[in-house]
């Protein structure tokens, strides 16, 4: 019986790109559904899908919901283990690969989101920790091509979604990426080369005026 | 069977080592527990866990293991021959007990503890319904998960148990300092007999705090501003 796949996403989402890049480096045929607006106008499938926190990313495998995007990864590589494993099969590398998935929610995500919703002092400080959390990564980066090593995986499913978030970081807190994180630019451009991600990272100029958008919404010109 | 050098780096009164401490005793796993002092960092913990400076640290032949949810499922993989399994089988199963795992530590916890931390009686009285309505999702996913058994894991204490479970010795001392009952035998019941359970786990028993020694320490953590 062929598998149903559906994933409920909103197009800007760097937690949706960690779902739809690991379907596709599975090479798992999905059937994609834009929540177009996720803000005030929620489908009915997803209140039904992720009734606590009703938000996307919202997986459906054979009508049943998973949420939450790094469980979402996690499930993923364990339901289709042959193709591109995420995880290394080493109980030690799996736990230091789901610490650092774990730091990029907690701290590199939350970090993010104050940068857009918040002003002057409040900002200049939110923009400052968020450089020093990425330069913490690059340090944990090295000079590995990948952080899991020489295999794409789980971490960098994790961080890429940021890559194309980057540019308006960079414009909006008034520094360049490149100056500040070459080498972590340097591994974006890399798994950029990827389909699953080239596929599932929008047009960073798209995500620029999505986020002038929010800024108008927020008032926060 | 060569377990291996374990030590844990922790503290009696911390949610989060509990877990460790719990997932440890399943499996029958003898450690050292390094005890830190409350208001220091040890150069031990330090070194460990450089990122976030916290407990609990499990180091395993000298190699740390940081943050509770993960050194529990460690735990279940590097000694997944020991004693029963803490995750569950089933893949879809181990994605509903992550995904609820996730939700006490970012929203139900969070909630508890803002009870704590609340300035005036609206902020408290605020708290305790946002604690109530979340303690009410975790019922339903007890009867979700549960599938009629003990605990949320099934026969016997797994992974959310554990992640929740390790919580009761502060409910009960958040339900003292906010003079109400926060798990209620009559709102979420088939929580409340689980939590009697969880408690009287032998692999838990030992580690629960006594009330009276984790509501001192609590009005050290939270001193109450002077009237």
């Amino acid at each position: 019986m062929a598998d149903e796949v559906i994933l409920l996403n909103f197009w800007p989402s760097i937690f949706g790109m960690r779902t739809t890049i690991a379907l596709e480096e599975k090479g798992v045929k999905y059937e994609y559904r834009e929540e177009e607006d996720v803000i005030n106008n929620k489908t009915r499938l997803l209140l039904e899908m992720n009734p606590v926190h009703k938000k996307i990313p919202v997986l459906i495998h054979n009508g049943k919901p998973v949420c939450e995007s790094i469980v979402q990864v996690q499930y993923i590589d364990e339901i289709w283990p042959e193709k591109n494993p995420f995880l290394p099969k080493d109980p030690y590398q799996r736990a230091q690969a789901l610490f650092w998935a774990d730091f990029i929610e907690k701290k590199v995500c939350v970090c993010g989101r104050r940068v857009w919703t918040t002003k002057g002092e409040e900002l200049e400080a939110a923009n400052k920790e968020f450089l020093e959390l990425l330069k913490i990564l690059q340090s944990e980066l090295g000079d590995k091509p990948y952080f899991g090593g020489d295999k794409f995986g789980f971490v960098d499913i994790v961080l890429i979604g940021f890559f194309c978030w980057f540019p308006a970081y960079e414009k909006f807190g008034n520094y360049s990426m490149e100056s500040e994180c070459s080498k972590l630019m340097a591994w974006g451009k890399r798994c950029m080369q990827r389909d699953s991600v080239a596929n599932s990272l929008p047009d960073p100029e798209r995500v620029i005026g999505y986020v002038l958008h929010l800024k108008k919404l927020f008032g926060l010109e | 069977m060569v377990t291996g050098d374990v030590k844990l780096i922790g503290s009696w009164a911390s949610v989060f080592v509990m877990r460790a401490r719990i997932a440890l005793n399943l499996k029958s796993i003898r450690y050292e527990f390094l005890q830190e002092t409350y208001g220091t960092k040890s150069e031990l913990l330090l070194k460990s866990n450089p990122v976030h400076k916290k407990i609990p640290v499990l180091i395993h032949d000298d190699k740390p293991v940081c943050e509770s949810n993960i050194i529990v499922q460690y735990i279940d993989e590097a000694w997944s021959s020991y004693g029963p399994s803490i995750l569950p089988s089933q893949p879809y199963d181990r994605a509903i007990a992550r995904f609820w795992a996730a939700y006490v530590d970012d929203k139900w916890f969070i909630a508890l503890r803002s009870i704590l931390t609340a300035g005036g009686e609206e902020e408290k009285k605020a708290a305790i319904a946002e604690v109530e309505e979340r303690t009410d999702h975790l019922e339903k996913a007890f009867i979700e998960c549960s599938n009629g058994k003990p605990f949320f894991n099934g026969d016997h204490i797994g992974y959310l148990d554990i992640a929740l479970g390790s919580f009761l010795g502060w409910w009960k001392v958040v339900e003292l300092d906010a003079n109400h009952i926060l798990l209620d035998e009559t709102k979420t019941p088939s929580l409340f007999k689980w939590a009697e359970r969880f408690c009287n786990d032998p692999d838990v028993k030992p580690l629960m705090p006594e009330t009276a020694k984790l509501a001192e320490f609590a009005r050290k953590l939270f001193p109450k501003p002077q009237a």
